[in-house]
């Protein structure tokens, strides 16, 4: 060993000095330059995907919030509306709503007169600045209150979908040209009433409590049908899947063997979690409608289909939260004699009552939102009248929110993308309300142990 | 009675039972001079929950099985003679179903009793005007046999559910009586109740099954249906899809594969490089400032229905591509594309990918990762020949479990992709899915005897086993080789 020359194991030296980067350092540290750019503008695109996503949808939604009316004086003519003249409720019942029409386009031409707007446009046409809903509003005043036949009374009417869009920024003059709905004279005519004051634009609360409308008249559609049947179907969701959901983590959790069938049940439960919701559709549409004749478009079947989507997203929350409380509050609480039943219950329970909590709201959420399945159910159709109070109403045509917006998107007039963008926006909101309860409660009561 | 009202009456019996229950608990005590077993609200307990859960279960059961058994007698009164030429069973049953809502309804408004129904003939009446005055209305006269079997229909119901109503509180009753007769000092009232409670726990996890099951036994029972009117191999191997309403219909599967797949396979185009890349830098690079607002602003979109993914393809993404692409490179003029719902997807997907790739890549061991810098390597060369191959297994399970949700997502297509059943390549032509197809011949009035409609089912099921199958590999994945690195 004492001729082991150290010479040969000495590399040679390096050239140059570790301050000067050679070419291959360079040519690394360029990669991972570039590799962290790389990132960098992944998360960028991510973020700009979300802020675009929301800044669309608020664009075209958040007018919608915004509605035209026209302020008229109509003149409740008994010569038309009560012919017999002895005020009975049936006689007058059976004026139909083009029976109103003509008071209406008389109270416009007297507006027109009375602001001195410059239009050689004809009556009719005037009239048909006016939503075609107009009428039926009117009716329904006038049977609601027949003692005022003969007076003038002073109405917030509905401007025509095409008006509306007009002051809304979707018609312009050039469009109007070529629409059969509009005519750049009626346009010209709207922009004088509306410096008159007669048209004015104001906060729409007709489209939270409205019913849907027909597809000549998106001004006077609304959310109130779809607001109450999502309402439904989510107190179905609650009171149904909550207790199963907990009883049967409570169960997996706490008191399962381990054995093939709970293994059975656990892949199960995953697998459910996976299937695509529409799957769930089928299911309630074979089950729910055609084997127990449940009827169709009703909360009550949505909120079952519903129910079965969400439980396995609150078992597992459930069961995470279950988890999360120590075995030493169980050891202590069978220390003391409690019965295994008496230490879940009474102890481990109510600890984990937040995550529990917090759980089902998200998966209330999910819920809220999901579209597929209900339409599948028939909760596309086309509903006007509100539910009843439940328990009854469970079982009435309803329809749902996000259900709306797709319906909304559906139909022919542009100014129903407005709405449908809008009821995005509630949809939101509610989520976003849901979300932050969920965030609250959270963070008021969760325990690090 | 109505069947809320039992179910009041029932919860009613229960509280009672408790009181009475655990009054009897202390007089027993007192008058025998011995200890109860257990505390005294368990005697309450266990009579209350004998007394109102297998009323209730009985109920339950009683209203899923009447209209089964019901409405297949009623079936059987109906001739083919009345059945109208290429129409179904199903809908003369429907009219029979609202012919007896509509006696309901006339004998609610107190125009007609029992005794004139059973007098009334369909050939001597005019059925149809009198129902329409209450709000029923019929498309066309009723022939004698259906308004037979639409008073039978109504009869049975009203029998069936005096018959319920009798066995639900006489059931609950009788249990009433008799565990309240059981209660004693002696009895083991805890352990009863408590016995009760597991066994409804284990009812409600076995709920879950019960839904596979239904899942799998509806999409199978109408399936074979299916087959039975329209060849398997057709159905398979056609290419064409197309759809008639008076039969004849091409209802080849290919085309909406190939829609669903070239749809998936373009959003995880999308969602797989930018999702594992903002994993990467979130787990790897960014400062805890950034990955404290980044994180949860993606994960945000997580949270977002799909429903608003699919109005922003509609009125967004659609319009722009065809506007500012396809049309200036003249491939296509429809807003709706394949290219619009894969990249809507795609943004969909990105969190998806990006917080399950975040979990498994912050699961590596940071020993490892030490290592590989103390041989002197950059950062990005750690995560691509050390960090990556070692998560390998759980990214590769991420993206399938991803793969899974872009093959049976629905509303993004419905509102995206188009309705146009084609194989082509062009990414901007309109193209549809399974899912869409899915939809499309479900929703509105279906009828259950045509192909037409029973092929939702065929297609519900290959949906059905694929995701399950993309689900398994992705679990069997993740299990296999989980553990290597830890």
């Amino acid at each position: 060993m004492t001729d082991f020359t150290a010479s040969d194991a000495v590399p040679a030296p390096r050239k140059g000095s570790l301050l000067t980067q050679d070419a291959r350092t360079k040519q690394r540290n360029a990669k991972e330059a570039r590799f962290r750019m790389m990132g960098l503008v992944a998360v960028t695109i991510g973020l700009l995907s979300l802020v675009g996503l929301l800044t669309s949808i608020l664009a075209s939604g958040l007018s919608s919030f915004q509605q035209t009316y026209i302020e008229l004086e109509v003149y409740l003519d008994p010569a038309k509306l009560d012919k017999t003249g002895n005020r009975n409720p049936e006689d007058i019942a059976k004026v139909s709503t083009f029976g109103y029409a003509p008071l209406i386009d008389a109270a416009m031409g007297a507006a027109i007169e009375r602001v001195g707007a410059a239009t050689d446009i004809n009556a009719k046409a005037a009239g048909e600045l006016i939503s075609k809903e107009a009428p039926a509003s009117l009716r329904d005043f006038v049977l609601a209150n027949i003692d005022r036949i003969g007076e003038t009374v002073q109405f917030d009417l509905l401007a025509a979908g095409r008006i509306d869009g007009f002051f809304k920024g979707r018609v312009t003059m050039e469009t109007a040209a070529l629409d059969r709905n509009i005519s750049p004279e009626q346009l010209q005519l709207a922009d004088q009433l509306k410096e008159a004051g007669i048209l004015t634009t104001k906060f729409n609360w007709a489209f939270f409590t409205a019913p849907d409308a027909s597809d000549t008249r998106p001004e006077a559609a609304g959310l109130g049908v779809a607001i109450i049947g999502s309402i439904y179907m989510m107190l179905i969701v609650l009171v149904l899947a909550l207790p199963l959901g907990v009883a049967a983590s409570i169960y997996l959790e706490e008191f399962a063997p381990k054995n093939r069938w709970t293994d059975l049940i656990e892949v199960n439960i995953s697998n459910l979690a996976a299937v695509p919701s529409i799957v769930f559709g089928i299911l309630g549409l074979a089950i729910f409608i055609n084997m127990v004749g449940l009827p169709q478009s009703a909360p009550i079947v949505g909120g079952l289909v519903l129910t079965l989507m969400t439980l396995p997203t609150i078992i597992i929350a459930t069961r995470a939260a279950l988890k999360s409380v120590p075995p030493s509050i169980r050891d202590a609480a069978l220390g003391v004699g409690a019965s295994k039943m008496q230490a879940i219950f009474h102890h481990v329970l109510p600890l984990a009552m937040p995550g529990i909590l917090t759980g089902a709201i998200i998966g209330l959420a999910q819920a809220l939102g999901e579209t597929a399945p209900l339409l599948l159910i028939g909760m596309v159709a086309f509903v006007r009248e509100y539910p009843g109070g439940p328990p009854e109403g469970f079982f009435d045509p309803a329809a749902a929110l996000p259900v709306q917006v797709y319906n909304w998107t559906q139909r022919g007039d542009p100014a129903f993308v407005e709405r449908a963008s809008g009821a995005i926006i509630v949809l939101l909101v509610f989520l976003v309300l849901m979300n932050i309860a969920a965030i609250l409660l959270r963070r008021r009561f969760e325990r690090r142990w | 009675m109505s069947t809320g009202y039992i179910i009041l009456i029932v919860l009613g019996l229960g509280g009672l039972g408790f009181f009475l229950g655990r009054a009897r608990a202390f007089a027993t005590s007192h008058a025998t001079g011995k200890k109860l077993h257990s505390l005294p609200n368990y005697y309450g307990q266990a009579v209350a929950l004998f007394t109102a859960v297998p009323a209730l279960l009985l109920m339950l059961t009683w209203l899923f099985v009447q209209p089964l058994l019901i409405e297949g007698r009623i079936g059987q009164m109906i001739p083919d003679s009345v059945i109208p030429d290429g129409g179904a069973k199903s809908l003369v049953m429907a009219d029979v179903r609202r012919i007896a809502e509509g006696l309901d309804a006339l004998m609610a408004a107190r125009q007609m009793s029992e005794a004139d129904l059973d007098a009334m003939r369909a050939d001597f009446t005019d059925i149809r005007n009198r129902l329409g005055n209450v709000g029923v209305a019929l498309g066309s006269d009723v022939p004698v046999p259906v308004f037979e079997a639409a008073k039978e229909l109504r009869k049975s119901q009203n029998s069936g559910h005096f018959l319920m109503t009798v066995a639900v509180l006489g059931l609950a009753l009788a249990l009433l009586v008799w565990s309240w007769l059981r209660v004693h000092p002696d009895q083991r009232a805890r352990n009863a109740s408590e016995t009760f409670v597991l066994a409804l726990l284990i009812g409600a996890s076995l709920v879950a099954i019960l839904t596979t099951v239904g899942i799998v036994a509806s999409l199978l029972f109408e399936t074979i249906n299916f087959f039975k009117m329209y060849p398997a191999g057709d159905f398979f191997f056609s290419t064409v899809w197309n759809p008639q309403f008076r039969g004849g219909s091409d209802l080849g599967i290919l085309p909406l594969l190939w829609g669903t797949l070239y749809v998936s396979f373009l959003a995880l185009l999308v969602a797989v490089p930018i999702g594992l890349m903002i994993a990467i830098y979130l787990a790897e690079y960014a400062s805890k400032a950034l990955r404290a607002v980044a994180k949860p602003a993606i994960e945000v979109l997580a949270g977002i229905p799909t429903i608003v993914y699919g109005l922003f393809a509609l009125i967004t993404v659609g319009p722009f591509l065809r506007d500012y692409v396809a049309s200036p490179l003249g491939l296509g003029s429809s807003s709706s594309s394949v290219l619009t719902a894969g990249l809507v997807m795609g943004i969909m997907l990105i969190p998806f990918v990006s917080s399950l790739s975040d979990d498994i890549i912050n699961a590596v061991p940071q020993s490892m990762r030490d290592g590989a810098y103390g041989l002197g390597a950059t950062k990005s060369e750690t995560i691509k020949q050390v960090i990556l191959p070692a998560a390998l297994p759980g990214v590769v399970g991420a993206i399938l479990l991803a793969a899974s949700r872009a093959i049976g997502e629905t509303m993004i297509v419905v509102m995206g992709a188009g309705a146009a059943a084609k194989l082509g390549l062009n990414p901007f032509e309109a193209m549809t899915t399974i899912t869409v197809k899915i939809v499309s011949q479900l929703t509105g009035d279906t009828e259950f005897a045509s192909p037409e409609t029973l092929v939702a089912f065929a297609l519900g099921l290959t949906l059905f086993v694929f995701t399950l199958g993309l689900n398994v590999i992705a679990l069997v994945i993740v299990r296999k080789y989980r553990e290597q690195y830890e």
